[in-house]
């Protein structure tokens, strides 16, 4: 199987789904002429023409609700958020529109959008550009919410993101872009709502999303030399979750860990040890821990950053 | 019909005008103006070497190029008028009067840094000389300035807000708003455009139907004004016109400056949408050189003039080092929510 970065499995996503259908298109800023902010659109524009790859100007919700409208009347829109902090401008079409418009109008007008972009912190960019988001849209009925974690993962997703009837955000690991793994060429799907056993173990499951799931199976083999074997389950999607995966998981192991980059309160990780607690609550040999980042806006100095974000237990 | 999305026809584009004629001044008034510029370019030149060598981090954003249009608009208020600006805006605040020292030393994260190293380059704020801040979300900060706009026509305190941002800023709601609150409610608000000509990558004819930002006043009975930033002195007049509109009469007006940025959009941008000679042709037009030129007609004497370069020098090195043996910064917590 080759192997491709991250960056590489959501450009050919893209470009295979284009290729398949001619009512998807990609419209967000820098997206054609420059190639996107984070080169994942690079060489679409010289495939798919002008018409196909819309350079937007720096108009979020205008251009989040062009998605809506066009999605609503049979198109089926990319939008590519330069990051989610962006996607902020853009949540009133996003909540609601994007996921209120198939049952206001009474399961007439369906909305196949997806709306995509890297989340999460990078590096030293401050407060208003080092956001986990996701528990935001998590939280909103009609929206699915898909978190890749590896470039085959990446590329199924985003592909059955793509092929949708509903609105999908799409967040992608902004330091992930680089990372690399092994996509095959024929063509696939990750099935929207299926988690995946990152790596299998028997004392304990660590749950964590893109780029916690890379620190996860990092801590495994350290924690593997003290004589603790981790399970890391990436359940992939947010919303749905798979909670059948999860409650094996954590029933064979009888502990778990959730693992985030955002911040503790009404964070993703809390419902995932509310269905633990309440699907497991006799095979659990411990309660559910979480770790988060601290319960602050991002600090940019370096050292702050770091202790910021440095894995706190809740 | 399959069509291909319009932006701004030929007939429509605005293209920039020729270099003007200088405006009129003495030594007296121009060489401080030009001593803030030389600092500022001076000190991005600083970050942009501590930048490379690892001691800056995140995203920096150069205003190498524009210095005249911050400089010659904050010379025309008066100490405690308020300022708002962008996430380019180390000029900005400069030329508020917020010293090299904890610039350069917040940009390193320090300790010292102006905000105690949790802003960074993007986010620069100073209580004591009304400084409002470096903003990261477009547009976002528009309606902050015709905030603190309402606030003075509020008390009645005779003050008077800039706010600074892009002509990329210009297809956002948040000027959209910000703009037609400040007309409907007659607030005492310059709004500046600095039109670089690019939001990152993009030129303005690809983001704009009519390649003029400040026709946008128009349709809100708003004064407005356009000229291009070269000439400190000229943006120095005509930003005071404006200001002088909101201090008598209260009401806003939108200015639309020409100007250029020299370096990519960050410093991870190649700028490779711009043609070389583009790039060049705007050096030649370098606001910085042309003050500098005019200084020596006027007669300063040059032995002057390098004296005030080396002030400059020394200003800016002082900061650099400053900056380097400063302690690193320490806590974010007290600053979450106020006790
Ligand atoms: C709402 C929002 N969308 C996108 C961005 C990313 N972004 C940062 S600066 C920028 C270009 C802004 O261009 P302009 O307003 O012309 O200002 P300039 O950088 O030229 O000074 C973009 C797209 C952002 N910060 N905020
Ligand atoms: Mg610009």
């Amino acid at each position: 199987m080759p192997i491709i970065s991250y960056r590489e499995a959501l450009n050919q996503a893209m470009r295979e789904e284009m290729e398949r259908d001619a009512s998807i298109f990609v419209m967000g800023e820098e997206v054609g002429h420059y190639n996107g902010a984070y080169k994942v659109t690079q060489g679409l524009l010289q495939r798919f023409s002008e018409r196909r790859v819309i350079d937007a100007p720096i108009a979020e919700m205008g251009f989040a609700g062009i998605g809506v409208g066009a999605a609503m009347v049979g198109l089926r829109p990319i939008i590519e958020f330069m990051t989610f902090n962006f996607s902020l401008v853009a949540i009133d079409q996003i909540v609601n529109n994007a996921a209120k418009i198939f049952q206001m109008s009474g399961g007439q007008f369906n909305i196949p959008i997806v709306f995509r972009g890297p989340g999460g912190p990078a590096v030293q960019v401050g407060s208003q550009h080092s956001q986990a988001l996701e528990s935001f849209y998590a939280h909103i009925p009609g929206l699915k919410v898909v978190m890749p974690s590896t470039a085959y993962d990446a590329k199924g997703l985003l592909k059955a993101a793509i092929r949708d009837d509903n609105p999908v955000i799409c967040i992608e690991g902004e330091t992930l872009y680089g990372t690399t793994g092994e996509v095959p060429t024929e063509d696939y799907i990750v099935p929207i709502g299926k988690g995946d056993i990152k790596r299998e173990g028997k004392d304990i499951t660590l749950v964590a999303w893109s780029k916690m799931v890379w620190t996860c199976l990092d801590a495994a083999k350290q924690l593997e030399a003290q004589g603790i074997s981790c399970e890391v389950l990436d359940p992939r999607s947010l919303r749905p979750l798979d909670v059948e995966l999860l409650v094996s998981s954590v029933r064979k192991t009888g502990r778990c860990v959730v693992v985030e980059v955002g911040w503790p309160m009404c964070g993703y990780g809390a419902e995932i040890a509310y269905q633990v607690q309440r699907h497991c609550m006799d095979a659990l040999d411990a309660p559910v821990e979480r770790v988060t980042s601290d319960d602050v806006p991002m600090p940019y100095a370096k050292n702050l950053e770091d202790r910021c974000s440095r894995s706190r237990e809740t | 019909m399959v069509g291909v999305l319009m932006t701004t026809p030929e007939s429509a584009r605005v293209e920039p005008e020729a270099a003007q004629p200088d405006v009129e001044t003495t030594v007296a008034e121009l060489a401080p103006l030009y001593r803030q510029m030389l600092a500022i370019r001076r000190m991005e030149e600083a970050c942009a070497k501590a930048y490379s060598q690892g001691k800056i981090g995140g995203f920096l954003h150069l205003i190498i190029g524009q210095e005249a249009v911050c400089v010659g608009a904050v010379a025309a208020i008066q100490r405690d008028d308020y300022v708002v600006a962008t996430y380019r805006e180390h000029g900005h605040a400069y030329a508020k009067g917020i010293a090299a020292r904890p610039i350069m030393a917040e940009l390193y994260g320090k300790k010292t840094g102006l905000v105690k190293g949790l802003g960074g380059s993007m986010h620069l704020f100073d209580k004591a000389t009304n400084f409002l801040g470096g903003h990261g979300i477009v547009g976002g900060h528009v309606p902050i300035g015709a905030g603190a706009a309402l606030a003075s026509k509020y008390r009645g305190d005779g003050r008077v807000t800039l706010c600074f941002f892009g002509d990329g800023a210009s297809t956002i709601g948040g000027f959209a708003e910000g703009l037609a609150l400040a007309a409907l409610w007659k607030l005492p608000l310059v709004l500046i455009c600095e039109n670089n000509r690019y939001s990152m990558g993009t030129p303005l004819y690809r983001s704009l139907a009519v390649e003029d930002v400040s026709l946008r006043a128009l349709a809100h009975g708003m004064a407005r004004d356009r000229f291009d930033g070269d000439d400190v002195v000229k943006v120095k007049r005509r930003i005071a016109e404006a200001v002088e509109r909101a201090r008598t009469t209260g009401e806003p007006t939108l200015v639309e400056i020409v100007t250029y940025r020299f370096r990519g959009h960050s410093m991870s941008d190649p700028g490779l949408y711009r043609t070389k000679d583009e790039v060049e042709e705007w050096k030649r037009r370098d606001p910085l050189h042309r003050s500098r030129d005019r200084l020596l007609t006027l007669g300063m004497a040059p032995a002057e003039l390098e004296a005030l370069e080396e002030d400059v020098r020394l200003e800016i090195e002082d900061s650099v080092r400053f900056a380097e043996e400063s302690p690193a910064a320490d806590s974010y917590l007290p600053y979450v929510i106020k006790e």
